[in-house]
């Protein structure tokens, strides 16, 4: 394979040379005068590969900080019995030991920990983590540009989602305790700081931080969207780009489009916390005080929130999807089954993540006439969503699968997609809601479709462009033993949710049911989940090692395209430096999938179409 | 010291996966990279192959165990009508999507495993198949199809109100950190009107009792019945933040919101002892309830219907428990009649009653009913003690013999008993406290009688029959040492005379 890609190499210096685009950069300094020193280099640089892995690393210290929150209440839930005085050294007052020396987890900060556990997933990790990272690494990379088309607004992009950690973080450490109403926020819990210590300044803190964040998604998705309209290299049509670009740029749209919403939605939410207004809060006697406003809905806030929040999902697992995409086609060399189809599947579900958002509300209190609409739109969506699994299912059939670890994260992405998907079309029908909604199983339905999916199209992502990002590999092994341990964990840890949740017991349980007499029973079930949890968290722990092990002293790459792939992220030097292509960008000659086409194992992107060759992206 | 260790064997571990991983690879180098790709590809696609096998026996095994809990098997039956409805739409989806995983895993890891990387293998190229593709929409397609429909049809049923001229009952659920209070309408069928600036220590829901629906509706305490078989609408409020009221036996659930009422209308079909009984066929139901009590009571016995709170609203979420019985009509009305009305037990005359001023018709109905029969046990006693009775009712502007707006309904009462035991003639006496001029009581006693004896001959009863006698302060009921005492001697009697 090695010397396949040598040859590959000189006739791509070849036909860059004789095709390319030149668009002087030659005549330019050398690399970037700017990146003269190390700060500018590695920490305020404008560089999109640079800025990539700045989301990635930050998007790691956030998956630690949630995932070990996540550990502690899962020993609440698992031992409840078991004494947690050993935590006081990180958690301080909020163990309170008894006289009998046993440590207890505060219940007000057990619901912090699930509120940050959520926050932070969702927003810092899948969002930022995931789509900043691929988005910031592969954009330019991929549709041949030499950075974003504002690399100093994508710069502020990842300082204000920096920032929004700052702060988030700093509310983890105050006396009243950082938001504890849940990730969703729903007033008036979230707006009378009499109802609730974490609903003071740790609320105040959070709608800071996801404003900032806002901001950052927002920069970032204008920076997206414009560089992929705009900034494709010569004959890189559409129809030619690789998945991840399609996924990626649907992604932005859904960002830029739902984003503000929440902004607006937290800001009146502000305005009722500080001002006095009544926008969410209507006749409410809170702690014996009766408040003087009337005529404001708590659904209002449910319908702006949700018109974020179902968006959000697709904004964390699009990206996910067309990694997924990507890494199954290299691997199988074979080219990705019904690139056209996969296309649709993904505008499909772009648009019709903006006509569901209800289907979260089913028992909340909207009219449920309304209702009807929203189970409609929301089955529809089990259509695109099955096509893109019977397609991936399609690229493996008949394939030369290689199994690397990227590989084996792409199909453990379609396993996910399959059971949380499927456990979707339960809650999105309105009538079997009505059962299920806030109970384990929805719990375990979007932690598979989108946390375990959307980590394992990540993982897939990390493994698949680390040589692209550190110029070295990861380790395989280690890599193959997280895929395996990881996929089995996550599931020992999900699969039982379903069954507590048919149960009935109601998710966001301090005791986890114990003082009910039909949810007391499962006790065994948590335990063995939380004994699951711990086993994955210490897996991702081997990841994250592997991870800096690796950027300093992993297997160093020694050829430009060592998966054998046809897009153009392969075709810069290893270790590139800001502007991508130190001479001509190349053109782009044909679609992304040329894998196995007429007995050649696979035919990058800037080679010429043959005499009467089809071209099968654009030609669909 | 524990947690030292801990944290050295999580270092030690990691240090050990490391070392691994680098050991592989320095074998890998030796290997040679064909051999490497071979053993990969030969491992992970066993693996594959181990992986989907156990995955989904394991799936199967688990389902086949924990079948009792699912919804509308074994013990886990609903106990409403709507329940069955989305139970069924549950089983066909769970079929439905089961089949469904089960294949594509089998597909999705068999071919991994089949077309693992080897030696000379081409992989084929078929970037799409037309025919495949629309027939893999349109399944899919089909099947939500029937899915939306069974499940919207059954939504609307299940979500409808109650229609103009049906026959339920209707209570108020009102959520609150942390805890819910039950109001019934009580006799008249309707709850009362609320208003939450009303709200005060004693007056928790803020009902207003100048609605005269309020009167009669009680909260009870601890247990709450439900009659079997009977249609209820349950209207659900918050207080302070977002609750839900959540019954997991009845599949009923929905989002208590202030200001902003919402509403669950269900039937229940099976009483607490029907559950139970259903229960009592389960084995994990026949376990000691509490396990550190062998012998005592088993589960089954123990069972009760719960309400839970499903929308989290603080740090006292999980802790929203109430526990309720549903009973047949006949023990529900029983209970019915054991419950107090809450404004005339807690409320009346109080401080801040709205209606301390006014007689209500329902006192009027209850002091006549109270009236016949104190007058009737006076005539028909012979003891001289049961022939007198105080007229409690009936009282004078201050200073003055003039009678109250408010006495008419006493008075009016005593012309009824006057009316229906012609035969008798009465005392009427007053009575004052020892407070000012002995002098002065006497006639201010005496001229109070006088009008009421006035009173009930202009309402035609012969004045033959009445005798009016003031007593001043000579005949204390009980000893003028304090205000109440002292309240309870001025009082106006009535002794029946022959």
């Amino acid at each position: 394979m090695a010397n396949v890609t040598n040859v590959a190499d000189t006739l791509e210096d070849q036909l860059t040379q004789e095709l390319g685009y030149d668009d002087h950069f030659h005549e330019h300094h050398h690399g970037d005068k700017f990146q003269s020193n190390f700060l500018t280099k590695y920490i305020f640089s404008t560089d999109h590969k640079i800025i990539g892995r700045q989301f990635l690393i930050t998007g790691i210290f956030w998956a630690f900080i949630g995932a070990a929150m996540s550990i502690v209440f899962r020993l609440q839930l698992g031992f409840p019995e078991a004494d947690m005085a050993w935590l006081r050294p990180i958690l301080g007052k909020w163990i309170q030991v008894n006289e009998a020396g046993i440590g207890k987890l505060d219940p007000e900060f057990y619901y912090s920990l699930v509120t940050m556990h959520g926050t932070i997933l969702v927003f810092f990790v899948l969002t930022a983590g995931l789509s900043g990272t691929f988005a910031n690494l592969l954009i330019p990379l991929q549709i041949g540009a030499r950075d974003m088309a504002s690399p100093l607004l994508n710069a502020f992009s990842y300082w204000f989602f920096f920032l929004a950690g700052v702060v988030m973080f700093i509310s983890l450490f105050l006396s009243t305790g950082p938001f504890s109403g849940g990730w969703t926020a729903y007033p008036p819990l979230s707006a009378l700081p009499q109802a609730s210590d974490g609903s003071g300044a740790g609320m105040t803190m959070w709608i800071v931080s996801m404003s900032l964040f806002v901001v950052s998604s927002l920069l970032g998705g204008i920076n997206y969207i414009t560089t992929i309209l705009n900034l494709r290299t010569k004959g890189m049509s559409l129809w030619r780009m690789p998945l991840p670009m399609w996924a990626i740029f649907v992604t932005a749209i859904l960002g830029v489009l739902s984003f503000p919403v929440l902004l607006s939605g937290v800001l009146l939410l502000m305005f009722d916390r500080s001002m006095g207004t009544s926008f969410y809060l209507s006749e409410i006697v809170v702690g014996g005080q009766i408040l003087d406003r009337i005529g404001g809905s708590p659904i209002l806030f449910q319908h702006l929130f949700w018109f974020l929040g179902h968006p959000e999902v697709y904004i964390i697992i699009l990206p996910a999807m067309g990694i997924v995409s990507e890494v199954l086609s290299v691997s199988a060399r074979k080219p990705i089954f019904g690139y056209t189809a996969m296309v649709f599947s993904i505008l499909a579900i772009g648009f019709l993540a903006f006509i569901v958002w209800a289907h979260h509300m089913f028992m909340s209190g909207v009219n449920p006439f309304i209702s009807n609409f929203f189970v409609i739109f929301t089955l529809i969506i089990a259509v695109p969503s099955a096509v893109k699994v019977f397609n991936w299912i399609g690229t493996i059939y008949g394939s030369n699968f290689r199994f690397t670890s990227a590989s084996l994260f792409s199909i453990g992405f379609v396993s996910m997609f399959i059971s949380g998907g499927l456990t979707g079309i339960f809650l999105g029908n309105s009538a079997i809601d009505i059962p299920l909604h806030d109970t384990y199983f929805v719990v375990a339905h979007f932690h598979i479709v989108m946390g375990v999916a959307a980590f394992f199209g990540m993982f897939a992502g990390v493994y698949h462009w680390f040589p692209k990002m550190f110029g070295r590999f990861m380790n395989e092994t280690m890599g193959k033993i997280h895929f395996w341990g990881t996929i089995l964990g996550a599931y020992a840890i999900f699969w039982p949710m379903h069954y507590t949740g048919m149960a009935g017991v109601p998710r966001r349980y301090y005791d986890g049911g114990a003082s009910f007499d039909a949810f007391r029973h499962f006790q065994d079930l948590n335990q063995f989940i939380t004994v699951a949890a711990i086993f994955v968290f210490f897996l991702q722990i081997l990841f994250i090692v592997n991870f800096f092990y690796s950027i300093f002293s992993g297997k160093k790459m020694t050829t430009k395209n060592p998966w054998g792939a046809n897009s153009l992220e392969w075709t810069t030097p290893i270790n590139a430096g800001h502007g991508n292509w130190p001479g001509n960008i190349p053109t782009v000659q044909r679609w992304a999938y040329d894998y196995g086409k007429g007995g050649e194992e696979f035919i990058p992107q800037y080679i010429p179409l043959k005499e009467g060759e089809h071209d099968h992206g654009e030609g669909h | 010291m524990t947690s030292l260790i801990v944290l050295l064997c999580i270092i030690l571990i990691t240090i050990v996966m490391v070392q691994i991983g680098k050991v592989y690879e320095l074998a890998n180098t030796i290997k040679g990279e064909r051999q490497v790709m071979r053993d990969n590809s030969k491992w992970n696609g066993w693996i594959s192959l181990v992986f989907v096998v156990v995955f989904l026996v394991g799936v199967c095994w688990s389902a086949w165990v924990y079948s009792p809990v699912m919804l509308g098997y074994g013990p886990h039956g609903s106990a409403s009508e709507h329940g069955k409805l989305l139970d069924d739409i549950f089983f066909v989806t769970l079929v439905l999507t089961g089949i469904v995983f089960i294949l594509t895993h089998i597909a999705l890891f068999y071919f991994a495993y089949k077309y693992r990387w080897q030696e000379g293998r081409k992989a084929k190229f078929i970037p799409h198949d037309n025919r495949l593709e629309i027939w893999w929409t349109a399944i899919p397609a089909v099947v939500m199809t029937i899915l939306v429909v069974r499940g919207l049809n059954a939504w609307n049923i299940v979500m409808a109100d109650v229609k103009e001229g049906e026959d339920y009952m209707e209570i108020e659920a009102t959520a609150q950190q942390f805890g819910w209070t039950l109001r019934y309408p009580g006799a008249d069928g309707k709850i009362g009107t609320r208003d939450y600036k009303k709200t005060t220590g004693a007056n928790t829901l803020g009902m207003d009792f100048t609605d005269p629906k309020t009167w009669d509706d009680f909260i009870p305490g601890q247990e709450f019945y439900f009659p079997v078989g009977k249609k209820i609408r349950v209207r659900i409020i918050a207080k302070d933040v977002l609750h839900n009221f959540y019954l997991p036996q009845f599949r009923v659930k929905m989002d208590a919101i202030p200001g902003l009422p919402t509403y669950f209308v269900f039937t229940p079909i099976k009483t607490t002892i029907d559950y139970r009984n259903e229960l009592r066929k389960f084995p994990e139901y026949n376990e000691p309830f509490d396990p550190a009590e062998p012998n005592g009571p088993k589960r089954w016995e123990k069972f009760d219907y719960e309400l839970a709170c499903a929308e989290l609203c603080g740090k006292g979420h999980y802790s929203m428990r109430r526990v309720f019985k549903v009973v047949s009509q006949e023990e529900y009305d029983a209970w019915v009649k054991q419950q107090k009305s809450f404004y005339l037990t807690e409320m009346r005359g109080k401080e801040d009653d709205p209606n301390k001023d006014k007689v209500l018709d329902i006192e009027v109905r209850e002091r006549a009913v109270e009236f016949g029969a104190s007058i009737k046990k006076a005539v028909e006693s012979t003891t001289a003690v049961d022939k007198t009775l105080s007229l409690n009712h009936i009282s004078y502007e201050p200073g003055s013999s003039a009678l109250t707006a408010n006495s008419k309904y006493e008075l009016d009462n005593l012309v009824s008993g006057m009316n229906a035991f012609p035969a008798i003639s009465i005392e009427v006496a007053g009575h004052t406290d020892n407070t000012g001029d002995a002098a002065a009581n006497l006639t201010l006693s005496a001229q109070r009688a006088a009008a009421v004896v006035k009173y009930l001959s202009d309402r035609g009863i012969s004045t033959g029959r009445l005798k009016p006698r003031g007593y001043g302060d000579t005949k204390p009921l009980v000893p003028n040492d304090s205000p109440e005492n002292q309240a309870k001697n001025r009082r106006t009697e009535l002794t029946v005379l022959n």
